[in-house]
């Protein structure tokens, strides 16, 4: 291996994304520093980091044209893997950290915390999760991870003055830390397993192994759990409600979206390539996971008073339901995969934005009750959460049916049929909590003083932007869902 | 133009929606005039389809496909047969004359209630239309949403309770359905190697799978549809929403929202599970399902006290007559339980629109609040009188015919049927009469009931129509009997390959049998 440290075209070509996000986040640090202080207009940063985003969308671009033509490139001697599952996840992340840096400008100067800081660290994050898409070796997948997670931890306790947001940053690094832990000894084991860091060595050694090693089912439970605690899974979940709770709103958007996007793809991957003989031990785990998951994500979602808490639960649920992808592991499951995850993006992140925008004389309003009578204040808004809440529940024709529609197709594929019969049933709990949103908005009235929204341009065209995609992806989909279908033809070979 | 009739009758009442919401909220009269105006469009655009269609011809007519998610199979496919066709005319019908009688009785958030009507308006004439499986499910779930927005902004007390549970049950059972839709889908791709959601594609995969994959999923599809109906034991929802929706919310949930269930039935889980639906058990429980919710929706409607939930109530009577009629599976049976539901779909807006007339006015529905309102009401009187009537069976209006049908349906499978069957007509006279004595009959004992007015003009022009329709089928009752004739005949063949054939020997031709029905209608109130 040692010969292969020669850093060639290729190689820049493969991290070119990483390597943008990396440079724009130093760059906007120092701007930041030196420039941006001193002018006192906080956004140029957040327009810096919009400007990052349209580089690393052209390199992505870029990715997708030469995938499509020529197919999968590696580089860094076979340690990145440039696939069109891995694009497809980059194109995803770009979406996520644009929106959320276009939130984040209103909301950050509004708590009066708006330093040059936080983009940077939305732009480190991106580059982390950028690799955990792209990497095929399980150093390299790991050490990615952890730059995104730190990032977020900083990220999530950026509200400085706020209790609630330092006590989340608190829960989130300890219990990040210790499922970052597991997964390390997790991937430490495949390593002595195999000999080798590289995915596919470690598949073939896998497969070489009899059935039954203790020794694999050892790696596959704690890399399973440490990767269960990233994507919120029952019982792993205990951290996401305050996190999402106490996090600045566009930061829980970009870790509920993202985070648990990313963390997908490096499972998937794992999962695919180096358990992939080792299914029948996994398939059951995760199913059971899964179950669990959504049924307490679902049923903590009904009873929750506070919108982020709310969403928190729901994001639980709806990780339930992509692991229920994974479970059937044919096309159809993976398709909906990644056709869940990309509504997800905008549904989610329009959820969010509004609740972003809300506040109460100055004060992040955060309740349900603080959406009663919206209708009366904000008619256009309150379609836009009928949206997004009916997109969430998995009502046809929203972008979220779609996701829903393919998990429950590769399951019955594959002859899962009571974990599909539940996991449709939980559709029904689910349209409850999210038609609570809707119901406060649009059938209570509005008290005395009403929260009103706090918005600025560039929060209007994010919402409304991710409200219209949410409609035309459910409308007409066969664009989006030939996008994700090219995806997930890498993973399945 | 004429080869997109079905497309321009479900999308009449979505233009509408789009203009009513672009209208200046605070002019109120202008956005009724322009709701209105478009719910006489909607019917008006109806009758190029009447000019077109041939009802001697039981195969889909003015088909229009095109391709729509090529990724999925899934099509813009829209076609009718006869059960359709009556289906779009009743809900043209009933969706006009249920915005024009909210002229008055809504006063709040104008613009949006006839935007949500508009929009239910089309979500529910796209059901009857569309044979595509996937777009009949969009339709199917996006219908759901004005229904709850209806029933959550302008109903009643305990609107939010009665609204998100209708929403829930209906919910719960339609994804029970998209598995089992799913589960065909997978299978037709098995067998022919493409995915396709057109019905006629996934109808021939009943020729490839055994007899309990097909019960599995005729009730995957038999549950959403009879919590739609709704059946027994699925029926609590509808107590609720309707009576706390407002008076054109009630009467479009008994008047079509229900019969979306029915239709369900023949169009898409009968014909596509044949041995699902022709399975013992199945019919057995079916039929003792329907008998108990005849029976049991009669006796708890003598038992209320709100005149709206016995009106409520009795549906789920009513419609357990539908129920039986369909799973006696001969052409009887089907012919009469779609007719009894098109009946249904006229004289139960009837019923809920005499209710809202004096509810408009004292703004209560106890029945102990009223009574002798004769006295006061004479045009009432008589319209409510026929509306009871024509509800209850009474030969020479439409109730007595779907009834009489059915019952000869069922006959032919069991005495037993037909007479439990019977023993629900009894009942159901009973408390309509009961009811009618309350409220119209005696001497007015509150006073408050001193100062009601009868019925407007515009109140007698909603009732009108619809009365015109009982008394129209009451008497003359062929032309829909030669409408469900075809695909009616269609159906009993798919489900019992040679029926006809091994009856022919011993019964006259079912041609003549059915046409033979239509006369003794009225003969028989002689």
């Amino acid at each position: 291996m040692m010969d292969a440290i020669t850093f060639t075209a290729t190689d820049f070509h493969v991290l070119k994304p990483a390597i943008l996000l990396c440079l724009f986040g130093c760059g906007i640090l120092l701007t930041d520093a030196f420039l941006v202080r001193r002018i006192g207009k906080r956004w140029y940063n957040a327009v810096t980091a919009l400007v990052a985003e349209g580089a690393v969308i052209l390199a992505v671009l870029q990715h997708m044209s030469d995938v499509r033509s020529g197919g999968p490139i590696s580089g860094l001697g076979g340690s990145i893997l440039i696939d069109g599952f891995g694009v497809f996840f980059n194109v995803i992340f770009v979406l996520a950290a644009s929106l959320a840096v276009i939130l984040s400008a209103r909301y950050m100067e509004a708590e009066g915390e708006h330093r040059g800081e936080y983009y940077a660290l939305v732009l480190f994050a991106q580059a982390g999760m950028s690799i955990m898409a792209t990497g095929n070796d399980l150093v390299v997948l790991f050490v990615a991870l952890e730059t995104m997670a730190l990032s977020f931890y900083v990220m999530v306790g950026f509200l400085r003055s706020s209790k609630k947001s330092n006590e989340a940053a608190m829960k989130y690094l300890i219990l990040g830390a210790f499922s970052s832990g597991l997964l390390a000894y997790g991937l430490s084991v495949l390593y002595g397993i195999a000999g080798s860091t590289s995915l596919e060595k470690v598949g073939e050694a896998v497969a070489a192994r009899p059935e039954g090693d203790w020794a694999t089912i050892l790696a596959l439970i704690t890399t399973s759990v440490g990767l269960f605690f990233k994507i919120a899974a029952v019982p792993f979940h205990m951290w996401a409600p305050d996190v999402y709770e106490g996090a600045p709103t566009p930061t829980t958007a970009y870790v509920s979206v993202a985070s648990k996007a990313a963390s997908f793809a490096l499972m998937i991957r794992l999962f695919l390539s180096a358990y992939g003989s080792a299914a029948d031990a996994w398939i059951p785990l995760l199913g059971a996971i899964a179950l669990v998951t959504m049924t307490i994500g679902n049923l903590a979602a009904v009873t929750q008073s506070n919108l982020k808490r709310l969403l928190a639960y729901s994001s639980i649920a709806h990780a339930g339901y992509i692991l229920l992808g994974l479970v059937a592991a044919n096309e159809a499951g993976m398709r909906g995969i990644a056709i869940y995850i990309l509504a997800y993006v905008f549904m989610n992140f329009g959820a969010f934005a509004l609740i972003a925008a809300l506040r109460r004389d100055g004060e992040a309003a955060e309740e349900l009750d603080d959406l009663n009578g919206l209708f009366a204040r904000a008619p256009g808004y309150t379609i836009l959460v009928a949206i997004f809440m009916l997109s969430l529940a998995g009502i046809p024709p929203m972008a979220g049916f779609y996701g829903k529609y393919y998990i429950f197709l590769g399951l019955l594929q594959e002859g899962y049929y009571v974990l599909a019969v539940f996991a449709a049933l939980y559709v029904a709990v689910a349209a409850y909590y999210y038609f609570r949103v809707i119901r406060a908005c649009w059938l209570q009235k509005g008290s005395e003083t009403p929260a009103t929204l706090d918005m600025n341009l560039g929060t209007r065209v994010a919402l409304v932007g991710s409200g219209v995609l949410t409609v035309l992806i459910g409308v007409m989909p066969q664009r989006f869902l030939d996008l994700a279908g090219e995806s997930v033809l890498a993973t399945l070979r | 133009m004429s080869e997109h009739i079905l497309s321009i009758i479900w999308l009449t009442p979505l233009v509408g929606m789009l203009a009513v919401m672009c209208l200046p909220k605070d002019k109120k009269d202008l956005v009724r005039y322009v709701a209105n105006a478009f719910a006489v469009l909607g019917v008006l655009v109806t009758i190029p389809m009447i000019r077109a269609f041939d009802s001697s011809n039981g195969d889909f007519q003015l088909v229009e496909r095109l391709e729509w998610i090529p990724a999925l199979g899934a099509q813009y496919y829209l076609g009718v047969d006869g059960f359709g066709y009556l289906m779009i005319l009743l809900t043209v019908v009933v969706g006009w004359l249920s915005i024009l009688c909210s002229w008055a009785s809504i006063q709040d958030r104008v613009k949006e209630y006839y935007a949500f009507f508009l929009f239910l308006q089309a979500g529910m004439l796209g059901v009857f239309m569309v044979l595509d499986v996937f777009l009949f499910y969009v339709f199917w779930e996006i219908m759901l949403v004005p229904m709850y927005f209806i029933i959550g902004i302008w109903g009643g007390g305990k609107r939010l309770y009665a609204a998100i549970k209708f929403f829930l049950y209906t919910l719960a059972g339609s994804v029970l359905m998209l598995l089992a839709m799913l589960t065909v889908y997978f299978k037709h791709f098995e067998q022919f190697g493409h995915y396709s959601f057109a019905l006629e594609d996934l109808m021939r995969v009943a020729a490839y799978t055994g007899p309990e994959m097909q019960f599995w999923l005729f009730w995957g599809f038999f549950i959403a549809f009879a919590v739609k109906v709704p059946m027994f034991p699925f029926h609590t929802w509808l107590p609720d929403a309707h009576t706390e929706a407002p008076t054109a919310g009630s009467v479009i949930l008994a008047g079509i929202l229900l019969k979306m269930g029915l239709y369900g039935l023949v169009r898409f889980a009968m014909p596509m599970f044949p041995k699902g639906a022709t399975d013992d058990l199945t019919i057995q429980m079916v039929a003792a399902l329907s008998i108990v919710g005849i029976i049991y929706g009669a006796l708890v409607s003598l038992m209320q006290k709100d005149w709206k939930r016995l009106v409520a109530y009795s549906s789920v009577s009513h419609l357990g007559f539908c129920t039986l009629g369909l799973i006696a599976l001969n052409p009887n049976g089907i012919a009469g339980g779609m007719l009894q539901g098109l009946n249904h779909g006229l004289s139960t807006p009837l019923l809920f629109l005499a209710v809202g007339i004096v509810y408009d006015q004292r703004h209560t529905r106890e029945i102990a609040d009223y009574g002798g309102l004769a006295n006061r009401m004479p045009i009432y009187t008589v319209l409510f009188a026929i509306s009871l009537f024509a509800s209850m069976g009474m030969p020479g209006l439409n109730g007595f015919i779907g009834e009489f049908t059915i019952l000869r349906g069922a006959f032919e499978v069991s005495i037993w049927w037909a007479g439990f069957a019977v023993l629900g007509i009894i009942l159901g006279a009973a408390y309509l009469l009961w009811l009618f004595q309350r409220v119209m009959l005696g001497p007015i004992t509150n006073p408050k009931n001193e100062k009601v007015r009868d019925m407007n003009l515009r109140e007698i022009v909603v009732m009108a129509p619809l009365i015109a329709g009982c008394f129209w089928i009451g008497l003359y009752p062929k032309p829909c009997f030669e409408i469900l004739e075809a695909p009616t005949n269609k159906l009993v063949e798919r489900l019992d390959p040679g029926y006809f054939s091994r009856n022919a020997a011993e019964e006259p031709a079912e041609e003549v049998r059915l046409a033979r029905l239509a006369p003794e209608g009225p003969s028989a109130s002689e």
